[in-house]
């Protein structure tokens, strides 16, 4: 199938030797639905069972047995069509696919070829540097997964284990419109996001929730197109990447060496960095497509559809623009924390009736950059959402200060406790009392009259004073109070 | 007692609600009829042990007054239908050892009305046949022979195993599967009745495939009542089926009035064929008089695209069946032919495996299937059968049924036509039609020709008008009067 890209502008360009060269890339995603059972059978469609131990008659197609359709896998499509703001069709077929292979037991797949249940639709993608870009979608089909091949439990067998086999895969055709191995994972990066948002895949790459097939081909800029690569089964987004980046330069290297690129389906080896060929388009399987016929067409009504609709949570992109309008936050602030539902929750949870400006700060600086560097998830956090939201209310209201908070914060990541309780108990209360303020201000100038008239000369010198009342304080003083102070009694 | 056997199933049933006879005595005379006639070959395996349970449960219910509508009446399944723990082997090689862990939904039907298995009938290669001679189990021999001739004539096929022990008298009824005449051919030339029902009427879960969208479970008896009696159980929607049809099952029994008054009976001018036997054409206008006399109109109906019907039908056929033949590939369950690899072993298994009319049919499929032989071939015999679908349409604006010879000709010798694919394929020129446009077709026995053996009328009804059949049938068939029983030579 050959898509017609509707991107408009101009990407990025990489550098040959005999010039610039623009990469165009297209993505078929493959997305297993979140469901408790399988597209066409009751069996369990969970993921880390033992070998074979969700298998029906049906997944392992023995004789007589029929599919029969599961219709919370066709919400679940119908919701991810609505997510990408694509067409729903409310009349689409399944065909057969059909190749031999033994994890494939039927000797076809399920599939949807000629009319997908999802049509054209749009993902906005937001690059570093502020700028989005639509990337058309083409369609999105329902379809089987397969089970998996065992080669390596003994010696001279293989084995299978089909469990996958039957599990409802969504797959996301976009156009031909990204333009570069950024673009390509901020692509995936957003795709999943949706469909985490959505409910309708965990979009858990290393259990092969999500998977992608890239299609890369290199042009001069303006050119037609060139002759596309299929990279297959690429399974994160630094691979998307790198793929990209190698496949890329592979191509530019051998037309400006004079020579052609032949279509063909590659493998990316992700511990060398590199594609190899997997299969040339001569050797492609013919699938023999033809409509299946034990099942009807897929239909439902608009009713249907509106019901589906009605049900969809808020999506990234509304949320960011609400975070930026209602919060006043930056679009990359927003763009930040909306980037995971969960993480877009927990600062809506901080920022309720709280300054959103600080909150998120907070969220994004403090508590996102801990959490990286133990590798937790959200979910995992030790600081709440409610006790990061009491430091910030304490920021806010002077109850500490900024500096402290983060000992705060410091304590209840690695303690636990409520951070008032912390603060209260550990007398880390910002000392507000002027008299007190002004009683360590003159101390600190009585026993410093050379540094008196040296800051006199030299105003910058006030900072060293402030940071002497602060150790005199045990850093509880308000910062801004000592300041004013200071200068005040120095004459400055 | 001896004469148990030749009860029709109406007959049987108010004899066992009448004490006339028990269960036991039932199923011993069919089971001794059995063993006395194996070399007709009409069972791939016989279940005696079964039977006799099933008959000892039905005295039981017998006894209690809780009798099913089919309580102890013995019956054949042809082995094309799953039974729990039974070997059921579709005729074929490639499904060596085969004893499915579930019941077909019709089979299952039967059982649960209270039918007795007998075993399991012989029958062409995943019902790829007009004779019966394709069955890696052996022909099935026709229990009728020419006058004067010791000759081995074929029963008909695919049912042939049915046919066969039905005009035998070795069961009462059998069931049968359709996809292009399969039920009605062999029940012709057998001088029984059989109707295959709408497309949608019986469930197909559960019975081996061979064209999904033509195959149709149907019964197979002596009389045309015990058709609708069986009909009744067989045919059920289910669930586990999407093409099964959620529509009341009516009472057949009851709509046999024997009043076709005023009924519009259709002759399509397009089933006069050239080279039709004078006696296929004589027994033809008989069945006109009948229904004349009986108060019938006739009405001369054309179905223009008949002649395209042979032609699509082994198009489509041959195409699905050679993606649902795929799962036969050694790898779970029937015969294995080990290789040196997988593709060896794939193509050890299926050379072994599949007989010479099953190849030929999964080339043809696979072939019709291929990149740029799609259009021409698949596509255009869709597009002809909705043709044809509207032909019916067209004539039923003018008509309530139509009459029609079931086969071209007589029971043929054993080896005639096994040589010329073309030449058996003719068998099905009247019943294919039906199948491509989903409608009901039943064959009533309607006399003997020159040399003796039995013929049969065809009446093709509107979708899911089974009932009108099933009244005009039983007229046609009292109106040639009773069809005698074959000489039983085999027991001989």
């Amino acid at each position: 199938m050959t898509f017609v890209t509707t991107r408009t502008d101009t990407g990025p360009l990489l550098d040959g030797a005999t010039g610039k060269w623009e990469v165009v890339i297209g993505m078929e995603v493959h997305a297993q639905v979140l469901s408790k059972a399988k597209l066409f059978s009751g069996a369990s469609a969970e993921f880390g069972a033992e070998p074979n131990a969700h298998v029906s008659f049906v997944d392992a197609a023995m004789p007589g047995m029929l599919p029969v359709i599961n219709r919370y896998c066709v919400e679940q499509a119908v919701r991810t069509g609505l997510g990408l703001k694509a067409k729903i069709n409310k009349r689409s077929t399944f065909d057969r696919k059909n190749y031999f292979y033994p994890d494939l037991p039927a000797g076809y797949q399920i599939s949807q070829y000629k009319d997908p249940v999802v049509g054209e639709g749009v993902v906005i993608v937001d690059m570093p540097g502020g700028k989005s870009i639509p990337v058309g979608i083409e369609r999105l089909h329902l379809e089987q997964d397969a089970g998996k091949s065992l080669h390596d439990q003994h010696p001279d067998e293989s084995y299978v284990d089909l469990n996958r086999a039957g599990v409802a895969l969504m797959e996301i055709v976009s156009k031909p419109d990204l333009r570069s191995s950024e673009e390509a994972a901020a692509y995936l990066k957003k795709l999943r996001a949706i469909v985490r948002y959505l409910g309708t895949c965990d979009g858990n790459m290393d259990e092969g929730s999500m998977r992608a097939d890239v299609n890369v081909s290199v042009r001069k800029p303006g050119g037609p197109l060139g002759t596309r690569c299929e990279i297959k089964n690429v399974n994160s987004m630094r691979f998307v990447a790198a793929a990209v980046e190698y496949e890329a330069r592979r191509q530019i290297d051998i037309i400006e060496g004079g020579g052609t690129i032949k279509q063909e389906t590659r493998l990316f080896d992700s511990k060398k960095g590199e594609t190899r060929s997997m299969r040339s388009k001569e050797e492609a399987h013919d699938y023999r497509y033809f409509p299946d016929p034990d099942l009807l067409p897929l239909e439902f009504d608009d009713a249907f559809v509106a019901r589906v609709k009605a049900s969809l949570p808020e999506l990234p992109d509304d949320k960011k623009e609400r975070f930026v309008r209602d919060f006043g936050l930056s679009p990359y602030d927003a763009g930040v924390l909306i980037a995971e539902r969960e993480s877009a929750d927990f600062f809506e949870q901080v920022a309720k009736g709280r300054d959103a400006k600080l909150a998120a700060n907070w969220v994004i600086n403090e508590l996102f950059g801990r959490l990286n560097k133990e590798d937790k998830s959200i979910a995992e956090s030790p600081v709440s959402a409610a006790a990061l939201g009491s430091i910030v209310s304490m920021i806010s209201d002077n109850t500490i200060s900024g500096k402290i908070a983060k000992d705060v914060f410091e304590i209840a990541w690695t303690e636990g406790g409520d951070p008032a309780a912390i603060v209260e108990k550990r007398g880390l209360k910002q000392v507000t009392d002027m008299g007190a303020i002004e009683t360590a201000v003159d101390k600190v100038i009585a026993a410093n009259p050379q540094k008196v008239e040296q800051a006199k000369a030299k105003p910058s010198m006030a900072g060293w004073f402030v940071g002497q009342v602060m150790k005199e304080t045990g850093g509880k003083a308000n910062p801004q109070a000592v300041n004013e102070l200071v200068m005040k009694k120095l004459g400055l | 007692m001896s004469d148990l056997t030749g009860l029709t199933i109406a007959e049987a049933r108010d004899g066992l609600k009448k004490k006339a006879f028990s269960a036991k005595e039932l199923t011993e005379a069919h089971i001794k009829a059995m063993e006395k006639a194996r070399v007709l070959n009409a069972f791939v395996t016989e279940t005696p042990d079964i039977a006799r349970a099933g008959a000892a449960e039905a005295d039981k219910r017998l006894a209690a007054g809780a009798a099913r509508p089919l309580e102890g009446i013995p019956l054949g399944i042809k082995d094309l239908f799953c039974t729990k723990g039974v070997l059921t082997t579709a005729g074929s090689h490639i499904l060596d050892g085969f004893k499915p862990p579930y019941e077909s939904t019709v089979s299952n039907n039967l059982f649960n009305d209270g039918a007795v298995m007998l075993g399991k009938l012989n029958m062409d290669e995943f019902a790829m046949g007009s004779s019966n001679e394709t069955s890696y189990y052996k022909p099935v021999i026709n229990p009728w022979r020419r006058k004067g001739s010791n000759t081995p004539l074929v029963p008909g096929g695919s049912s042939g195993g049915s046919s066969a022990s039905v005009a035998a008298r070795l069961v009462m009824g059998a069931t049968g599967t359709d996809t292009g005449g399969s039920i009605r051919q062999p029940a012709a030339v057998t001088g029984i009745a059989g109707i295959k029902p709408t497309y949608g009427r019986c469930s197909r879960w559960g019975i081996v495939a061979f064209a999904s969208s033509l195959d149709q479970a149907g019964p197979m008896a002596r009389t045309v009542k015990d058709c609708a009696i069986l009909l009744k159980s067989m045919a059920s929607h289910d669930p586990l089926d999407s093409t099964s049809v959620d529509l009341p099952v009516p009472d057949y029994e009851a709509a046999m009035t024997g009043n076709i008054k005023g009924l519009r009976v259709g002759i399509p001018k397009e089933y006069r064929i050239d080279g039709m036997p004078a006696e296929i054409e004589a027994l033809w206008r008989q069945g006109i008089q009948w229904l004349k006399d009986a108060g019938a109109e006739t009405v001369d109906v054309s179905l223009p695209h008949t002649k395209y019907a042979l032609p699509a039908y082994y198009i489509v056929a041959p195409a699905e069946a050679s993606s649902n033949l795929a799962r036969y590939d050694g790898v779970r369950f029937g015969l294995r032919v080990p290789g040196k690899d997988i593709t060896s072993m794939y193509e050890n298994t299926r050379a072994a495996g599949f007989g010479r009319e099953v190849q030929r049919r999964i080339l043809i499929g696979t072939y019709v299937l291929s990149a740029g032989y799609y259009d021409a071939y698949y596509i255009k015999a869709q597009k002809l059968r909705t043709l044809i679908a509207r032909d019916f349409e067209e004539a039923y604006k003018k008509c309530d049924v139509l009459l029609t010879p079931t086969a071209p000709g007589p029971a043929f010798g054993i080896g005639e036509k096994s040589d010329d694919p073309i030449a058996m394929y003719l068998n099905d020129v009247f019943t294919v039609t039906v199948n491509l446009a989903g409608l009901p077709g039943i064959s009533v026995p309607a006399g003997l020709s020159s040399e003796g053996l039995p013929l049969g009328l065809q009446l093709i009804g509107k979708a899911f008008d089974e009932a009108t059949l099933f009244r005009v049938g039983e007229v046609i068939e009292k109106a040639a009067g009773v069809t005698p029983r074959p000489q039983a030579w085999w027991e001989a």
